[in-house]
């Protein structure tokens, strides 16, 4: 690291590599200070601006502590049923075999590149008063556009690769040895699951619940468009922050963007640290 | 292996045949729950937005394409991520390189950034940038009266704004690929006398053409579709800052239900060209190695 070259070995090639590094790394730091790094200082500075009072004023008001009470449910019950039914699609992604595999497989990353206002406006779609199951939704009284229904269904659409790409490579290099070695000593398909496959899928469990609730957390269009944001009843935390920020309650919008933002980031960072911990325990 | 031990001992080992007998039920029930999950979740879905979207027929969604305000909306959207991929390809690769042949102080900073926009949310990025170069804001104010720069409310804020969800895809897609490579054959042309680009361009860059591409299709189709950050950043101008997914949203909340199913419709096919573009470059990426892989046995 020291910028005096090793005296004699030094060669022309040599400092002229070392001034080629110097200047890509200034670039890169560079890039990343100005697209990310300015930003984010930007959003503390702001939600900071007068004082730490206000902030804390935003977080005893009721409204955004039901905005993040809803944000949470919605969240959790959506990597609930994930973890669920993704691990049923990452199985048989993997161990089952039939005609249409192939489309499925790739019908699974869609959710990935369609917009969150086309999701929401497609459960509209379904579910709306005009919508197609509006009969049996109706004859069922229940509600499912503009109501939470429609928002968990609306986060499971934008959620659902994630974690089915976590678990499908673990799963893949698992193989089948041993569960078939528990089979033959007597252990029944749901036995051998719950004892052999459950434990080796361990990691991508994190990972995706990890990834599903970020996602979750921070999803905006489709729960305002299936949703509507109705103050109380279906205004998430982001749906808050867009109406603070429409209404010019610069603060509060801030210091809720501050808080939803650091709770995804601390959410990440923990991952990332257990992670490093089992690393180094091997 | 402990839980194996736990079984109780002296029992006869069962035969084939129950087994053999009971697994296809757990196999075709795993398989009717996750059918129908992905078919109530994804398939019906899909399926009424383009019946929905097509119901004028071919011609009459192309008509509400082409209206002045949609089409200016699509092409925005269309000009705003292809810059932002220009970009985030050089920017992406640059970034995967130095974090994977350099050391430096800052480093696993650094590496660590790269995910960050992973975590946050799309509309708290766009508060992040109004906050910065907004029009009332120091910097914004200073950028728009001194250089003329409009930031917010202007494709600019929808370019930064999408290089900054968009950030990972490149440099993570690239990273592994250049981890691999072996240097040795950089060495050897270094012997031979070629320069630092010589070497990148002729003996680096070809093998990272695959990943790159990928990692650039991705942030392509993910920038398509974003919203959270540009209705923030650009708001909602007709013809000047409004893009597809906003506009879907404008029609969506004036309740005309055929323009915004045809412009979803038209997004959704340039997600589905993108992702089933990406899936072949994956598939015949797998090829090469597991080929590579044969020839090295």
């Amino acid at each position: 690291m020291s910028s005096h070259p090793a005296s004699a070995v030094s060669t022309p090639v040599d400092s002229r590599r070392r001034w080629l590094r110097r200047v890509l790394v200034t670039i890169v730091l560079a890039y990343a200070g100005f697209l990310i790094i300015a930003p984010l200082a930007a959003l503390v500075v702001g939600a900071l601006a007068d004082g730490l009072g206000p902030v804390l004023a935003t977080f005893q008001n009721r409204q955004v502590l039901r905005a993040f009470g809803l944000t949470v449910q919605i969240s959790l019950l959506v990597v609930a049923i994930q973890a669920v039914f993704g691990t049923a699609v990452a199985w048989m992604l993997v161990r089952d075999d039939f005609r249409g595999k192939k489309l499925i497989n790739g019908l699974i990353d869609l959710p990935f590149a369609v917009s969150p206002v086309v999701v929401g406006y497609m459960l509209l779609l379904l579910f709306g008063r005009q919508g197609l199951f509006a009969p049996v939704l109706q004859a069922l009284d229940m509600r499912v556009a503009f109501a939470v229904p429609g928002m968990v269904l609306a986060t499971l659409f934008v959620t659902l690769p994630f974690m089915i790409r976590e678990l499908v490579p673990i799963l893949q290099a698992f193989g089948v040895q041993q569960e078939q070695a528990a089979a033959t000593l007597g252990a029944n398909g749901w036995t051998t699951f719950r004892r052999i496959t459950l434990p080796a899928l361990r990691w991508g469990f994190i990972y995706g619940v990890t990834l599903t609730l970020a996602r979750a957390l921070g999803e905006f269009g489709a729960v305002l468009v299936i949703g509507g944001g109705i103050q109380g009843r279906t205004e998430t935390a982001t749906l808050y922050i867009y109406r603070a920020l429409d209404e010019r309650q610069y603060v509060s919008a801030y210091s809720a963007a501050l808080a939803l933002g650091l709770f995804s980031l601390l959410l990440v960072l923990g991952t990332e640290l257990l992670r490093r911990r089992e690393e180094s325990k091997q | 292996m402990t839980h194996l031990q736990a079984q109780p001992a002296g029992q006869p080992l069962p035969t084939a045949t129950p087994t053999a007998r009971r697994r296809p039920w757990g196999r075709w029930s795993v398989r009717a729950a996750a059918l129908s999950y992905l078919a109530l979740m994804l398939i019906i879905p899909l399926l009424v937005i383009f019946q929905d979207g097509l119901s004028q027929g071919l011609a009459g969604m192309w008509q509400a394409v082409n209206q002045p305000v949609a089409r200016a909306a699509l092409s925005l959207t269309l000009r705003t991520s292809a810059i932002m991929v220009l970009i985030n390809t050089v920017m992406g690769t640059l970034t995967a390189y130095v974090l994977v042949r350099y050391e430096f102080r800052g480093k696993s900073l650094l590496n660590a950034l790269v995910d960050l926009p992973l975590a946050i949310p799309t509309l708290v990025t766009g508060v992040m940038l109004v906050i910065l170069y907004g029009p009332q804001q120091p910097i914004g104010a200073w950028l728009e009266n001194t250089l003329g720069w409009r930031i917010i409310f202007a494709p600019p804020g929808i370019v930064l704004a999408l290089l900054f969800v968009t950030f990972p895809f490149v440099v993570r897609a690239v990273q592994p690929v250049l981890l691999g490579l072996d240097r040795t054959v950089e060495d050897a042309a270094a012997t031979l006398g070629a320069g630092p680009w010589t070497i990148f361009r002729r003996v680096t860059l070809p093998p990272l053409i695959l990943p790159l591409t990928t990692g650039a299709l991705l942030s392509f189709a993910r920038a398509v579709g974003e919203f959270g950050s540009i209705i923030i950043v650009a708001g909602n101008i007709p013809l000047r800052s409004q893009t597809a997914a906003v506009y879907v949203w404008g029609e969506v909340e004036s309740a005309n239900r055929f323009g915004a199913s045809a412009v979803s419709v038209a997004l959704l096919a340039i997600a589905f060209a993108l992702i089933v573009l990406v899936d072949l470059l994956q598939s015949r990426r797998n090829d090469s190695q597991s080929r590579q892989q044969k020839e090295a046995k």
